[in-house]
């Protein structure tokens, strides 16, 4: 199959996924269980990486700002925007995309191969829209707090970082953070993340949805998942810059 | 009645059903069998509308479904209950919230209620104490038999079964097909069983439809399967040794 036929594919899975829940009550308790499933299980990885990837990325920052003509406050400045433009919308989304979109792929396959999607089918249930709809809305819902979360954490890391090394002060530090500071960027930032998150969830779906086969398939479908998802999260990432900040 | 008229269904360039015809009589237990790759699976899916015919069409009671609008195909799915090869329970439910699925999906009847039905069925399949567990805490059996219970939870008109006890021992296969037998019996269901256990051709085919290479190769009851001259399903039914002698007891006995 080609690149255009998977496409294709894809927007006619799109447009079965999103139609009217058949019960809303399900629809509702699907919801719930995928934001724990998708959203608040990956809290952990998301806070431990943004803690420790702000601290490196300040530290590294201190480091290369040795020139004493050169204000230590930029060290901050220059945490901030690395954290609020690319480090937590797009660099958490690529973890997620791993984690998130593995789990997606697997889950959903696993049900294809095992004649699970077959019986909601006959049971007249639309399995797109039962299995697909709540994955998408838990996470474009739910994923702009995780990232607001990491950027948070990550500038905390950072400060944490410059006390810990005396590479610059907490005063310095906290001065570039309010530096020149653009609530557009937050904007900016959650625009990006609530498109990825419709691609961490629909992707992986598409691949788990569509699966052939037995077991090797549905390992296979979740490694290509999580590999074209980075792809269109790098490329989407590309574009969103331009329209947004050029 | 479920009515089959010239079924044609491919997949590609090959060809698996090539224009079967055959009935299947109401309140019965209906068997499809065959050789593996005679199309049994395709033609018991295109019966259910997991496959869309590209030629022919299949009627119950009249209704052909290929021609149903949005609304009387939602109805007639849930007349319809399925057994899978596997079972197909959501793994992530509990025996109690599978049989519940269709009930909390297509009726407004409250949570006492429906679970009240639950309970029901599965007292009906003699699965007792076993409402909390996962179906992979489950045997083959008992998840075959969870099946079943959620095969019927709606009451449904027509029950199909794809190879039901594949994967079981002969003795739990036999208590299987058993209850399926009793099941459509006391329900007035008709089902359609596709299997190629012999036990089961032998013990619950009140009809049966022979399939080979796509083609319907004969049609006839239990009784007449003992009688029948027909090459491909004597090599079929009677390739062992323990069925050759009670065909021979058969017609012994019978002459």
């Amino acid at each position: 199959m080609n690149y255009i036929e998977h496409i294709g594919k894809y927007f006619l899975m799109l447009s079965r996924v999103f139609r009217k829940p058949q019960r809303s009550k399900v629809f509702y308790e699907a919801f719930l269980k995928e934001i724990e499933d998708l959203g608040l299980k990956s809290l952990g990885i998301i806070m431990f990486i943004s803690f420790f990837i702000g601290g490196v990325i300040a530290l590294q920052t201190a480091l290369n700002l040795e020139n004493p003509f050169i204000p230590k406050s930029l060290v901050g400045f220059a945490a901030k925007r690395s954290i609020i433009l690319e480090f937590a919308p797009t660099f958490c989304s690529i973890i997620l995309a791993g984690k998130v979109g593995s789990y997606i792929t697997s889950s959903i396959g696993t049900m294809r191969v095992t004649e699970q999607i077959d019986a909601l089918e006959v049971m007249g249930i639309n399995s797109l829209n039962y299995l697909v709809l709540p994955k998408v809305l838990s996470t474009v819902f739910f994923y702009p707090f995780l990232i607001l979360l990491a950027m948070f954490l990550g500038v905390f890391g950072g400060w944490v970082a410059g006390m810990v090394s005396g590479l610059f002060t907490g005063a310095d530090y906290i001065e570039g953070i309010q530096l020149d500071f653009k609530p557009f960027l937050i904007t900016y930032a959650i625009i990006k993340t609530l498109v990825f998150a419709f691609l961490i969830a629909t992707v992986p779906s598409y691949h788990g949805y569509y699966v052939k086969g037995g077991s090797i398939a549905v390992g296979r479908a979740s490694t290509q998942s999580v590999v074209w998802t980075t792809i269109l999260i790098v490329i989407a990432n590309y574009f969103l810059t331009q329209m947004l900040l050029t | 009645m479920i009515e089959v008229k010239n079924l044609h269904k491919g997949f590609g360039d090959v060809n698996v059903l090539k224009g079967i015809t055959a009935t299947f009589k109401p309140g019965k237990t209906n068997l499809i069998i065959g050789q593996s790759g005679s199309g049994k699976t395709v033609f018991l899916k295109s019966l259910i509308g997991l496959h869309t015919p590209e030629e022919g069409t299949i009627s119950f009671d009249g209704r052909i479904n290929t021609k149903f609008t949005a609304n009387e195909k939602q109805q007639w799915r849930q007349e319809i209950g399925m057994v899978f090869q596997g079972s197909a329970l959501f793994d992530s439910q509990t025996v109690e919230d599978n049989v519940m699925f269709p009930l909390k999906m297509f009726t407004k009847q409250s949570h006492k209620e429906m679970l009240d039905r639950v309970n029901f069925v599965l007292d009906r399949v003699n699965l007792k104490n076993s409402n909390k567990k996962l179906p992979a805490e489950l045997s083959g059996g008992m998840q075959k038999r969870v099946a079943i219970a959620r095969a019927i939870v709606m009451n449904p008109k027509y029950l199909f079964c794809d190879e039901p006890n594949s994967g079981l021992d002969p003795q739990t296969a036999i208590v299987i097909d058993n209850l399926i037998q009793e099941i459509t019996d006391e329900y007035n269901i008709t089902t359609v069983i596709n299997t190629h256990d012999m036990n089961s051709v032998m013990e619950i085919g009140e009809k049966i439809v022979f399939l080979k290479d796509g083609r319907k190769a004969w049609e006839g009851s239990s009784e007449e399967i003992f009688k029948t001259d027909n090459e491909a399903v004597v090599s079929f039914v009677y390739s062992s040794n323990l069925f050759k002698k009670v065909r021979e007891a058969y017609l012994k006995e019978t002459k």
